[in-house]
């Protein structure tokens, strides 16, 4: 137990170190990278408490698809060197401060509730109507409770992303005019005779093509 | 603490056990790659060092060894180090799930294949980074088109993986290989196979899918400021990776370590063999589609990814599923 102790801490501490990282580092790339650290070692945390689906999934989700785009964002924009954050003495006074810091208070009072309820009301677990047998692998268990139980929820919260995501394309989609387009099925059915044009060209005159 | 020791000790032992062939025959299939394309094109190909050249890629190795590491002044260089060790890393952890025999496997995990496929997925940020952290414009325009297209391609690899699972009911990977002892998964699931292939050709930034690193016009890509042990890394990092495509081919498509047929001659030779003989097929159809396609345009990239392989995939992930559900032959109930 002792190295499963020691590892949980090692994890623990490079998730949060890297956490605080994201926020405080200056570069907006290297807080990208940061926070890629932090859902890696927050996976490793979910492996070690035996859930290795929810961890996969989280590194395969999260690491593999939406940090690749943030970054893929940060480095588009160019927004790289980020100048006059709060904590830096150059800071212009933004009104952003305030904001965030509602947004982290209520979150904050938030978690309180719900690790206060999960911790006076330890039963919380039991009183659900889920049935969770710890004979089979925890994907099965996922996959059993996902697709009978919550089915509708989990539906309709595919259809959210589905309606969000075509809201986004949407939103930025504009026809652009004069742009040329392949058609792999009108190239592939051209005939010789269609393509091909034998003309008898007159002496000095040549020929005009594209008329 | 004793054992902790043991156990330490016996896991160092089978990982060098397991790494030093995967580095050997990465070193190897380096000279495969050129002899195939050469013998393609009428060419010889490396032939000197060595019987058949064979230790041409341990001469470019110490070759690259001895060269100069060039940091550029103006990179990130920190980041600029640490591309390539991330490219190699994440190339030779994932080959800690790939069974190669019955209880021949480093890590006998419950989901070994999402495990695989996450490793590949995080393969992107070695190029992002040393493309990025180069700091000059082709190494980062060759990361921003690498990024794109394998996480592109990826979503195809991984609704093709659906298609396997859906057969087998199980996320393991020796299990996914002894669910296919009756009928490999190549014959049922044959256009998922052609499918995969054509992705992990993508997914690898091997030809006609090279664009990550178009020599004609990206110079090479991310890679155009490594330079002596540094590209060298990007470039094992980079054939592990392939090598590790086909084993997942040669796992989830052709049986894995099993023999084609159980009879006397073929069921003799041990799994391992059958396993590296499917590997090195797959491999050589790898280097023979570098020697004869040529490199795809960007746009016919993305849309062979979004529009043809994922629509196609999904439908045949409807199709395995109803036809399963209607034979009533759903795997693990």
């Amino acid at each position: 137990m002792i190295a499963h102790t020691v590892f949980f801490y090692i994890f623990s501490l490079i998730a949060i170190v890297s956490a605080v990282m994201v926020t405080v580092s200056k570069n907006t790339v290297h807080s990208v990278f940061f926070l890629i650290l932090d859902f890696i070692s927050i996976s490793c945390l979910f492996i070690m408490i035996g859930a290795e689906f929810l961890g996969m999934i989280m590194l395969i989700v999260y690491v593999g698809a939406v940090a690749v785009l943030f970054l893929f964002v940060v480095m588009m924009l160019n927004v790289a060197e980020q100048k006059g954050q709060w904590f830096s003495s150059r800071w212009d006074g933004g009104t952003h401060i305030p904001v965030g810091l509602l947004v982290s208070l209520i979150i904050f009072f938030e978690l309180i509730i719900v690790i206060g309820g999960w911790k006076y009301k330890p039963d919380l677990l039991n009183s659900l109507s889920i049935n969770i047998s710890t004979e089979v692998t925890n994907t099965r268990s996922i996959g059993n409770v996902l697709y009978t139980d919550y089915i509708l929820l989990f539906q309709i919260s595919g259809m959210i992303l589905l309606v969000a995501m075509i809201g986004a394309i949407v939103l930025t989609y504009r026809e652009r005019a004069g742009v040329k387009r392949q058609s792999y099925v009108k190239q592939i059915s051209r005939e010789r005779d269609e393509g091909v044009d034998l003309v008898e060209a007159e002496r000095n005159k040549g020929v005009k093509i594209d008329a | 603490m004793d054992s902790y020791f043991s156990i330490l000790f016996t896991e160092i032992y089978k990982i060098l056990f397991l790494l030093v062939p995967v580095l050997v025959s990465v070193a190897m299939i380096v000279w495969l790659d050129r002899r195939v394309w050469a013998f393609v094109q009428k060419r010889r190909g490396p032939n000197v060092v060595g019987p058949f050249g064979l230790f041409q890629s341990l001469a470019d190795a110490l070759k690259y060894i001895f060269k100069e590491i060039i940091i550029p002044a103006s990179s990130n260089k920190l980041v600029f180090v640490l591309a390539p060790i991330v490219t190699m890393t994440l190339a030779l952890i994932s080959w800690a799930v790939i069974p190669f025999d019955e209880d021949f496997v480093l890590a006998d995990i419950n989901v070994g294949i999402l495990y695989l496929f996450a490793v590949s997925s995080l393969g992107v940020y070695g190029i992002i980074m040393g493309g990025w952290a180069s700091n000059s414009k082709y190494p980062f325009l060759g990361a921003i088109r690498s990024a794109a297209q394998m996480v592109s391609y990826e979503v195809s690899i991984g609704v093709i993986i659906i298609n396997v699972l859906l057969c087998v009911g199980s996320l393991n990977l020796s299990d996914i290989v002894m669910a296919q002892q009756n009928l490999w998964f190549v014959i049922p699931l044959f256009p998922m196979f052609v499918i995969f292939f054509i992705s992990a050709l993508a997914e690898t930034n091997r030809p006609p899918f090279d664009l990550p690193e178009a020599e004609a016009e990206l110079v090479a890509g991310y890679q155009t400021e490594y330079s002596g042990m540094m590209y060298a890394m990007f470039w094992l990092g980079e054939y592990a990776n392939i090598l590790l495509m086909c084993a997942m081919g040669a796992v989830l498509f052709l049986g894995g370590w099993l023999s084609p047929i159980d009879i006397f001659p073929f069921n003799a030779i041990p799994g391992p063999f059958w396993l590296i003989f499917k590997i090195l097929f797959l491999f050589i159809l790898f280097a023979l589609v570098k020697a004869t396609v040529p490199r795809y345009r960007y746009d016919q990239l993305m849309k062979l990814g979004w529009k043809i392989f994922l629509p196609f995939s999904l439908f045949y992930v409807v199709l395995t599923s109803s036809f399963l559900i209607y034979f009533d032959l759903l795997p693990g109930k």
